[in-house]
């Protein structure tokens, strides 16, 4: 049992983790998570890596949608942006460390595009403004060929820093964490200032915020910015780690992916974004395995349920929703405070 | 009767500055048909309780909305300290030291009550984004500083300090009412606008708040106006009193001058004459 915590300056309880035992934890985790190369399977380090990139994007749509409560459809879409835009500076030349930020801003200024009705309305027509956004930028995605190749798609040079190039699984995969952990620092850093408190002030009672001297406007725009230059960075890794990309990557279904990932992770919080974004890469590749598994024995039953990955995405929603509106976060910590008040029960 | 505290006054409060004269003057104000205030004139003085009274629907809320800036009045104009704030932004009105607290609640039920009461201090932040997300040493000087000022000026003074780190859904009606009246205090107001503080309270609950109330006008010299049904707090706390009835001011002046006026006799009790206090 955990007891007896006790702060002796407000400086250490503004701390990023407060507790010792959680910051014991965090250093536990990321040793397992960045020795995985060293230990991981191959199937095992090719999910890993695409988790990462999608815990970023989530990271971000949790800024937007979960924090500040606007509703994003074209989240999938500024992933495209971040992509396209990292394959167009590589192939001059442009080294990562550059690009990466670059298409997170290019998408950042997108983003605050995009975002602009949300000044002007709210909850569904927000979602489907954005989805018409979504709609006009795969156009471009499909159209631009100089930048974009069209429809057959464009390769992207491989990330490279002196000699070494991010080349395979292995190396990506330190690429692709390193950004993942320092995005979900700032987001944390976010929450805990004023600014990320207004982000939760407009999505709660935006009203009240506004008299409190928060400009809607610009916190709107700042909550849809950050989340697009996740998007763009995420984008950009995913671009460095296929070598290769087409417009059909960045379809609807993406955008809906990382809502549900968000809602089911947990609105809000970092720890949702990263459980929502592992547990939503996980339950479609689960049922592909089983209905693959049992392919040998009903063959139809196969085919008939190979489509419905989409399907999941949307149950999930709805399931999440009505039974636990907090997400595997709420959960999670539910858990946690059972471990801790072990051998007592609440 | 004696609502003052025997309190220690940190030393940082005793030197009350004077808040700012707020004039309301001819406003105007229309929904479609209704006329929610035709023509009212009001001063709230520097550093006094004003209180602003009148029966249901008589646009006491309506004319805080019209300080705020959530309703544009189609005449008239609102002066704070002698400057126009008629048509200033709503959120650039918190930096000229306009607080209030709302008739329904108005927290953020996604925060803690600390997080709610920091929110006042929004309007001194000056972090930029980029220092926020690597949570720069000025950003984090400026967050401890605010956290230190609001639990001097504000948790201690309000005695909320056990109930900081809960989420503010769970407490009790009369306290998210106190935690309101804490994040608007936390924006160090020059004028603080209160709709109905004591709506719902028991008598202790009531005590309290108009405790609290003249403190923070002696102490902190904050101009404060004040929408309220109960008439013995009004009538206790209060210098000034204006009534409204449809939309106009029908009396104005100290507690017994108000209280033993005519129209405002019929407008409250019918035709019976009885002390509305
Ligand atoms: N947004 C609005 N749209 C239309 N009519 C409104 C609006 N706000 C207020 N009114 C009308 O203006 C009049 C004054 O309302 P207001 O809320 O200011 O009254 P009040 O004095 O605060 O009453 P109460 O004591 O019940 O709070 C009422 O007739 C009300 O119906
Ligand atoms: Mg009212």
């Amino acid at each position: 049992m955990r007891t007896g915590i006790c702060h002796e300056t407000f400086a250490s309880e503004e701390r990023l983790w407060p507790v010792a035992a959680t910051r014991v934890w965090m250093l536990i985790l990321a040793i397992c998570l960045f020795s995985l190369p060293l230990w991981g399977g191959d199937y095992v380090l090719a999910m890993t890596c695409i988790v990462g990139i999608h815990i970023v994007a989530t990271l971000g749509l949790n800024i937007t949608t979960g924090n500040t409560g606007l509703i994003s459809l074209s989240h999938g879409a500024f992933l495209g942006v971040g992509c396209y835009t990292v394959a167009w500076l590589a192939h001059r030349g442009v080294p990562f460390y550059v690009a990466l930020p670059a298409a997170g801003l290019l998408t950042a200024l997108i983003g605050v595009v995009v975002g602009l009705p949300s000044l002007r309305v709210k909850g569904v027509y927000l979602a489907i403004a954005t989805l018409a956004a979504h709609f006009i930028l795969t156009f471009v995605f499909r159209e631009w060929d100089a930048v974009t190749g069209g429809v057959p798609g464009t390769t992207i040079p491989r990330a490279s820093i002196g000699n070494f190039t991010f080349v395979g699984d292995r190396r990506n995969f330190y690429l692709i964490y390193g950004c993942a952990f320092l995005l979900a620092i700032a987001a944390r850093n976010l929450a805990r200032t004023y600014i990320g408190r207004a982000f939760v002030a407009v999505r709660d009672r935006d009203i009240s915020a506004e008299i409190l001297g928060v400009n809607l406007l610009q916190t709107k725009l700042q909550a849809f910015a950050i989340g697009a230059f996740y998007a763009g960075v995420a984008g950009g890794l995913l671009g460095y780690f296929y070598g290769a990309i087409t417009p059909e990557y960045f379809v609807l279904t993406l955008s809906v992916f990382y809502l549900a990932a968000v809602i089911v992770g947990g609105l809000g919080t970092v720890l949702g974004s990263v459980l929502g974004a592992v547990f939503m890469t996980f339950v479609p590749e689960a049922l592909r395995l089983a209905v693959n598994a049992s392919s040998h024995w009903f063959p139809s039953v196969a085919a008939l349920l190979l489509p419905m990955g989409q399907a999941v995405f949307g149950l999930l929603i709805i399931v999440f929703l009505v039974f636990e509106p907090h997400g595997l976060a709420a959960i999670w910590s539910r858990v946690r405070r059972v471990i801790h008040l072990w051998p007592f029960r609440t | 009767m004696s609502l003052r505290a025997e309190v220690e006054v940190p030393a940082v409060l005793q030197e009350p500055t004077q808040g700012l004269a707020l004039a309301v003057e001819g406003v105007d104000l229309r929904f479609g048909g209704i006329r929610a205030l035709r023509g009212v004139s009001f001063s709230a003085e520097p550093g006094k309780i004003t209180a602003v009274i009148g029966p249901n629907g008589a646009g006491k809320t309506s004319v805080f909305n019209a300080i705020s800036g959530f309703y544009r009045p189609a005449a008239g104009r609102i002066t704070l300290g002698g400057e126009d704030i008629t048509s200033m932004p709503i959120h650039a009105r918190a930096k000229r030291g306009i607080a209030r607290t709302f008739q329904n609640i108005a927290l953020f039920h996604g925060l803690s009550v600390l997080e709610n009461i920091k929110l006042g201090g929004h309007h001194t932040m000056r972090a930029g984004l980029l220092s926020a997300m690597v949570y720069s040493r000025s950003t984090r000087d400026e967050e401890v500083a605010l956290r230190a000022e609001v639990e001097r000026k504000v948790i201690d003074f309000l005695e909320i300090d056990h109930i900081r780190h809960l989420p503010v859904g769970v407490l009790p009606y009369g306290m998210q009412k106190r935690v309101e009246l804490a994040r608007a205090l936390a924006m160090q107001p020059q004028v603080l606008l209160l709709d109905e503080p004591v709506a719902g309270m028991n008598r202790e609950e009531t005590e309290d708040m108009a405790r609290f109330i003249l403190d923070v006008q002696e102490e902190w010299g904050v101009t404060v106006l004040l929408v309220e049904h109960d008439m013995g707090m009004v009538m206790d706390i209060s210098s000034k009193v204006v009534v409204l009835n449809f939309g106009e001011v029908i009396a104005s002046g100290t507690p017994d001058v108000v209280r033993r006026h005519p129209e405002v006799i019929r407008a409250y009790l019918g035709t019976e004459g009885a002390d509305p206090a």
